[in-house]
């Protein structure tokens, strides 16, 4: 098992295991308390139109994902302050028709086999290339330089947005900042679990987080860790086994959880 | 004396339906006001228009002379519901911390200042233990007395309440309404309110507003119904009002 920290493709996927773990502990915590995981779901299937299209005119696939997602969120973010009656159709018509139906149609286009396809549905953490690990490495500077600078707007916003809109915080804006920054988040988780399976690391370390702590950054901290915890896991597995990382790495989170709930379940008894 | 809260020939329409008409009121330091109303009756949209959360569109709103607006941080508001949220985690500590106006920029956390000052809000309103709790864990009346720690945490000269009992039991309601009174000793407070025993005891003056507002300071000088045994229907009341309203007002 340790041999295979011989291989530089094994240290690229422990690095952005740990980097994407803190990211989705973060993030995750901040789309589950402000109720934004249906809207996430959206972002994570729209962005594979991005994938499809950048696979198809020869762009770096993060540029493409990122193009797409972050477009996804300024359009769901504009609708649920405006129109929050229609956001279920929108929400319907971004996931399936300009995420999958432009992605799948693009990847038909582009000349010749593309194998790469299912790495975006499920993940492939251990083609993480150098490049990545930047990208990576930006957006977690990125959150937690906002987190130290605006902490408590976004936790007004996100525990009591009317109060937070009353005193004075400018709520439309970190409505719509917390969301661009979970469709970058999602991008980049997209690669280690895929876009099918973000929303399981976005919610189920996060669900456990949110019953141990009693703070907002309490959640976070622990959610990182839980991410960290069943990503590693599943990845030990993934190698000896020679399974499909994503999936594992979900499954082990799924049997983590379903562990906690029959703990809680047996602890109110 | 100078009224600290001045409402003059407001009005107000939501699309073509007019909710308030011509409403003029004057509130005084350390008054007691209540407004009550039926439903849809306008309650709601004055207190929104008062805080700002709704823009003016004839009339004017005035805090110690000047556009109520400049003064927001003057104004406490405690919301209607406050049992929103409550998986959320955050320490009763932080959400009195929300209260805060100022615009600049904090790094993680809070000053040690702005902790004594919760804490000295959340005593006030006799919840100083409960500071490192998680609000869920608290019960409806006390999470309600948290709400108005953090409103106090300005230091405002109006508390404003929207229905500040319709989310807890009763045994909780009668520590609320004695918090309220206290308070009203050095601040003035406005409550909008169902609960009739609240505007009968301790209100010295009742705005019933459906669309148009009728005040009434009188009504409370002859008080006729005990209430401390009897919680009573809105209907009665509505009727002693109609006696007093004949007496005692000029319109």
């Amino acid at each position: 098992m340790l041999d295979a920290l011989s291989y530089g493709f094994m240290q690229n996927a422990l690095i952005a295991s740990v980097l994407i773990s803190i990211i989705a502990g973060i993030i995750g915590s901040l789309v589950v308390v402000n109720r934004m995981v249906f809207l996430a779901g959206g972002i994570a299937h729209t962005s594979y139109g991005g994938i499809g299209m950048a696979i198809y005119f020869g762009i770096p696939i993060y540029l493409g994902a990122s193009l797409f997602a972050v477009g996804a969120a300024l359009l769901l973010s504009f609708i649920s302050l405006k129109q929050k009656n229609k956001m279920d159709t929108f929400i319907g018509l971004i996931w399936a028709a300009v995420g999958m139906a432009i992605g799948v149609i693009f990847v038909d286009l582009t000349p010749g086999y593309n194998v790469d396809l299912l790495s975006y549905l499920f993940g492939s953490i251990l083609a993480v290339s150098r490049d990545d690990l930047y990208f990576i490495s930006i957006l977690l500077v990125v959150i937690i330089l906002t987190l130290t600078l605006w902490y408590r707007d976004i936790l007004a916003v996100s525990y009591d947005s009317e109060y937070a809109a009353l005193r004075g915080v400018p709520v439309k804006f970190f409505y719509t900042f917390i969301l661009v920054l979970c469709a970058l988040s999602v991008v980049v988780a997209i690669k280690i679990v895929g876009l099918i399976l973000v929303i399981a690391l976005l919610t189920m370390p996060i669900y456990i987080a949110q019953k141990l702590s009693s703070t907002l950054a309490g959640m976070m901290l622990y959610s990182s860790a839980l991410s960290l915890l069943f990503t590693l896991v599943g990845l030990a597995l993934s190698y000896t086994y020679n399974l499909t990382s994503g999936a594992s790495i979900i499954l082990v989170a799924a049997f983590f959880l379903v562990v906690f709930l029959l703990i809680e379940f047996l602890h109110h008894r | 004396m100078k009224p600290i809260l001045r409402v003059e020939n407001l009005s107000f329409a939501y699309e073509k339906q007019t909710v308030l008409e011509n409403i003029n009121l004057e509130v005084f330091e350390k008054d007691f006001l209540a407004i009550i109303g039926p439903n849809g009756g306008g309650k709601s949209t004055l207190l929104k228009l008062i805080l700002g959360i709704n823009k003016i569109q004839s009339g004017d709103i005035k805090i110690q002379g000047k556009s109520s607006l400049q003064f927001l941080n003057k104004i406490g508001y405690v919301p209607q519901n406050t049992n929103v949220n409550t998986d959320f985690p955050i320490k009763t500590s932080e959400v009195v911390l929300m209260g805060r106006t100022s615009k600049k920029i904090f790094f993680f956390g809070y000053s040690k200042d702005e902790q004594q000052k919760a804490k000295e809000a959340l005593e006030k309103v006799g919840m100083k233990g409960f500071a490192n709790q998680k609000i869920g864990s608290l019960s409806g009346g006390q999470r309600q007395r948290v709400m108005i720690a953090r409103a106090l945490f300005t230091n405002p000269k109006i508390l404003l309440f929207d229905e500040p009992t319709s989310s807890i039991d009763v045994a909780g309601q009668k520590k609320i309404y004695k918090l309220l009174k206290n308070l009203s000793k050095e601040i003035t407070v406005i409550v909008v309110s169902h609960d009739l025993s609240i505007v009968l005891e301790d209100a010295t003056k009742v705005a019933y507003i459906n669309k148009t507002l009728v005040l009434h300071d009188a009504l409370l000088e002859n008080k006729k119904f005990d209430t401390k045994n009897d919680h009573f229907c809105e209907v009665e009341l509505l009727h002693m009002l109609g006696n007093s309203h004949k007496k005692s007002c000029s319109c």
